[in-house]
């Protein structure tokens, strides 16, 4: 028997997952948000998420190809869910260039200068946005009305999104149900009717996304659910203090990004907590922070600031929150 | 609802595609190789030279300390040599070579199939016979059974808690002889309760072995003490800390031992021997084998008589097959890759896992994603990425105080892992370091 063996240290079998069924699953969980954002806002949407991907891949590979060396990591997909979560957080009239620069930034300065996909500390599509944010207020703050089924390049209409008219409105002293009353209602928000960064306006579809996620176990419920119940929480506090100045907690809910970055960008897996517990107060201080900069701060939504500022304590809370060993603290009744 | 273990663990395919064969013996082979040291602790010192003539059961070689265990002879025949040889180990190990002549056993065993219920010896005559019969942990852990049984001053045992788990993938020798000598291992249990002094036993058996289950509760109600525990199929179930939490919900202490909460662990297959060596003065010379692989021909559980070289079996099986990459000693989850099958059966082979090329291969390592799947899985409630990254790193001190040492090496978090990471290889780089660290550190 002259036939060689191989010889390698246990275990011999290794389960059926891999980097690229997370990945796509993500992106699978991510069409229906695509979708709406699309019946609502056109061929802006796909243009804008077109670019945003191709772009996303080209800067990986390129730096990947330059600086990094080694084999090529796009095929992973982690490069496409960058792409889409930066288009899902920008307006979908953003001019090309723009969205480009945003790629570059996400992939080169947010995942490729930490060597790629795991070190990266901060949620690389965010870095994209906030760096829009910050250097193109006026192009990411110009919203287009949403049409649905108006596929056309032309320009379309813009207005603000209901949370920039809630935060203009309080500041010039109107009570908040006259504001409430010139906005959509609950029901449109729910649904996908509003203005908004395109991926974020469709609580039904983001939801979706969601319960896939969570079935197919690539997120659990432990970060969603404090982020939510953080704002939920705060906002329905200081609402029944003064129902005039604040609005009520569906709307905080239901606006800004809220569920987008609860279920696409807080469970990010790179950049949160590796323990239930860290999770929890993960999503609390992301909660937490994103009301204070609602309703204190000087932008209207705060949703992405909360995430990156969270995604800086990940280190802490993973120290903080270790797994309970088995036998650590022994109580046999 | 089943009862299980808490914290962690994973359900691998099971691929129990030897099951309910019956258990068939293998025919002796013309020679056998025998190693000295088939047990965890200090080899047997050999009692036979060249030329010598032995008869089956026969010593050959005797315990080598406390924790140590005899070798017996499992063939008759004359001792060709006693010499090095490649064992499961990998490495060239001392081992009794014999030319088997007939099959001639000492007198005093009883090799009747006779069910013999009744024994009467107290408990230090039960201990001192299976330190003689030379019973080792047949689960794969092979510590000798003797040790377990000497309950050591200060503590006590309240109940024997037995593993008819098997919960790697693939093996079938527990379930089978289960099936096949129920009551067999029943006595066996009353023995090892009377050894220990106490008055319960369970016995922890997957789901997955309805057949099982099944025979061994109906049969149990006749035997005082011994319950019978259906338990949810979840690896790593027959670790002794996970089966002790899943049937009595007791925590055995980090760096503790299961009699730390008043438990002693033993193997079905082990109480087989025992009851063997008690009621039939019959030393372990012979086990269970479950020869098995997608790509065997036969599947099979064989009765395999210890040295018998494990090519024998494979051919017995339909013969090694031409895709075949691995062969493992044990199932794949904590099973040994072996380099030759050229090697013999020892006291601790339960199994022998034929994979084709493609399942043998590992695949390629990726990034760690954080995706904290492996902490989720980790039975022990560590943090194999952090271990991992810190042992690479050579980060002993901190591997230290992440308690790699509590690890069991059941492969969870590498079976886990999507970026198919070398998880437990550094993972038990690190343990085996600090615990030499440790040692050094105790020995100032
Ligand atoms: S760290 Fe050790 S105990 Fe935990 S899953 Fe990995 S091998 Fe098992
Ligand atoms: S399972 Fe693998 S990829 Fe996930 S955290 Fe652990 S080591 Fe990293």
């Amino acid at each position: 028997m002259s036939k060689l063996l191989s010889v390698s240290p246990s275990p011999h079998v290794a389960g059926n997952y891999s980097v690229k069924k997370i990945m796509y699953g993500v992106i699978i969980a991510m069409l229906p948000a695509l979708f709406v954002s699309i019946y609502y806002f056109g061929l802006g949407a796909i243009k804008v998420t077109l670019i945003a991907v191709l772009s996303a891949i080209f800067f990986e590979w390129l730096i990947q190809k330059l600086f990094l060396k080694g084999k090529s990591t796009i095929a992973d997909g982690s490069a496409i869910i960058t792409g889409m979560l930066l288009a899902f957080n920008v307006p979908s009239n953003l001019p090309c260039w723009i969205i480009i620069v945003g790629s570059f930034v996400a992939i080169a300065v947010g995942k490729m200068t930490f060597g790629g996909l795991g070190n990266n500390p901060f949620n690389p599509a965010l870095v994209g946005r906030v760096f829009l944010l910050i250097s193109f207020p006026v192009d990411m703050t110009r919203w287009p009305i949403p049409e649905p089924l108006k596929f056309s390049l032309t320009d379309a209409t813009t207005g603000a999104t209901p949370l920039a008219i809630l935060k203009e409105g309080v500041k010039n002293g109107t009570p908040v149900d006259q504001l409430m009353s010139k906005m959509p209602d609950y029901m449109d928000y729910f649904i996908g009717q509003m203005g908004g960064s395109l991926g974020e306006v469709s609580a039904i579809a983001l939801i979706i996304g969601g319960i896939y996620m969570l079935m197919r176990k690539i997120i659990t419920w432990h970060i969603p659910v404090s982020m939510i119940g953080a704002i939920a929480l705060f906002t329905g506090i200081l609402w029944l203090v003064d129902p005039t100045q604040y609005a009520d907690p569906l709307f905080h809910l239901l606006t800004g990004g809220v569920l987008l970055g609860a279920i696409f960008m807080a469970t990010d897996m790179v950049t949160s907590p590796m323990t239930p517990a860290g999770q929890l107060v993960f999503g609390l201080g992301i909660g937490i922070i994103t009301v204070v900069i609602r309703v204190f701060g000087a932008y209207p939504e705060g949703v992405s600031f909360a995430i990156l500022i969270m995604n800086a304590v990940v280190p802490l809370l993973n120290k903080a929150f270790k797994p309970k060993r088995f036998g650590e603290e022994v109580n046999n009744g | 609802m089943l009862k299980t273990f808490p914290k962690g663990g994973v359900h691998p395919p099971e691929n129990k595609l030897s099951a309910g064969q019956k258990i068939e013996s293998l025919a002796i082979p013309k020679q056998v190789s025998i190693p000295i040291s088939q047990h965890i602790g200090a080899p047997a010192k050999p009692l036979v030279k060249k030329g010598d003539v032995v008869k089956t059961g026969q010593v050959i070689a005797e315990s080598g300390g406390f924790v140590s265990a005899n070798i017996h002879s499992s063939v008759s025949g004359k001792v060709a040599k006693v010499d090095a040889i490649m064992d499961a180990s990998g490495y060239k190990r001392p081992a009794v070579i014999i030319d088997v002549e007939g099959d001639e056993w000492i007198e005093t065993i009883d090799r009747s199939a006779d069910l013999k219920k009744d024994f009467n010896l107290e408990a230090q005559d039960i201990v001192k016979k299976v330190l003689e019969a030379g019973i080792v942990g047949m689960g794969g852990a092979t510590f000798p059974s003797h040790v377990k049984l000497s309950i050591p001053p200060g503590k006590k045992a309240d109940v024997l808690i037995l593993n008819g788990v098997e919960c790697e993938p693939y093996l079938t020798s527990d379930d089978q002889l289960m099936l096949e000598k129920p009551e067999e291992i029943l006595v066996g249990t009353q023995i090892l309760m009377k050894a220990l002094g106490v008055n319960r036993a369970i016995i922890g058996i997957e789901n997955n072995k309805p057949d099982s289950i099944k025979i061994m509760t109906d049969l149990a109600k006749s035997y005082q003490g011994i319950e019978i525990q259906p338990l949810k199929v979840q690896y790593p179930q027959g670790g002794e800390k996970q089966l002790i939490k899943a049937v009595i919900n007791r925590e055995v202490p980090s760096g503790g031992l299961p009699i730390d909460v008043g438990a002693v662990v033993h193997n079905v297959g082990t109480t087989f021997a025992v009851y063997e060596a008690i009621q039939k003065n019959k030393p372990l010379i012979e086990r269970v084998v479950t020869v098995t692989g997608k790509s065997v021909s036969k599947p099979c559980n064989l009765m395999v008589r210890v040295g018998t070289p494990v090519s024998d079996l494979i051919e017995f099986a339909g013969g090694l097959p031409a895709d075949t990459g691995k062969v493992i000693n044990g199932g794949p989850m904590m099973g040994k890759a072996l380099n030759t099958v050229e090697i013999p059966v020892t006291k601790g082979t339960s199994g022998i896992l034929i994979m084709n090329e493609k399942e043998a291969s590992r695949r390629e390592v990726q990034n760690c994603i954080r995706c904290a799947k492996c902490v989720s899985v980790c039975p022990m409630g560590l943090s194999p990425y952090l271990i991992q990254q810190l042992s690479e790193k050579a980060m002993w001190d901190e591997v230290e105080s992440e308690k790699a040492t509590d690890c069991i090496e059941c492969g969870s978090c590498m079976y886990t892992c999507p970026s198919d990471r070398p998880l437990l290889d550094y993972i038990r780089l690190g343990k085996s370091t600090v615990m030499s660290i440790i040692r050094a550190r105790q020995q100032k």
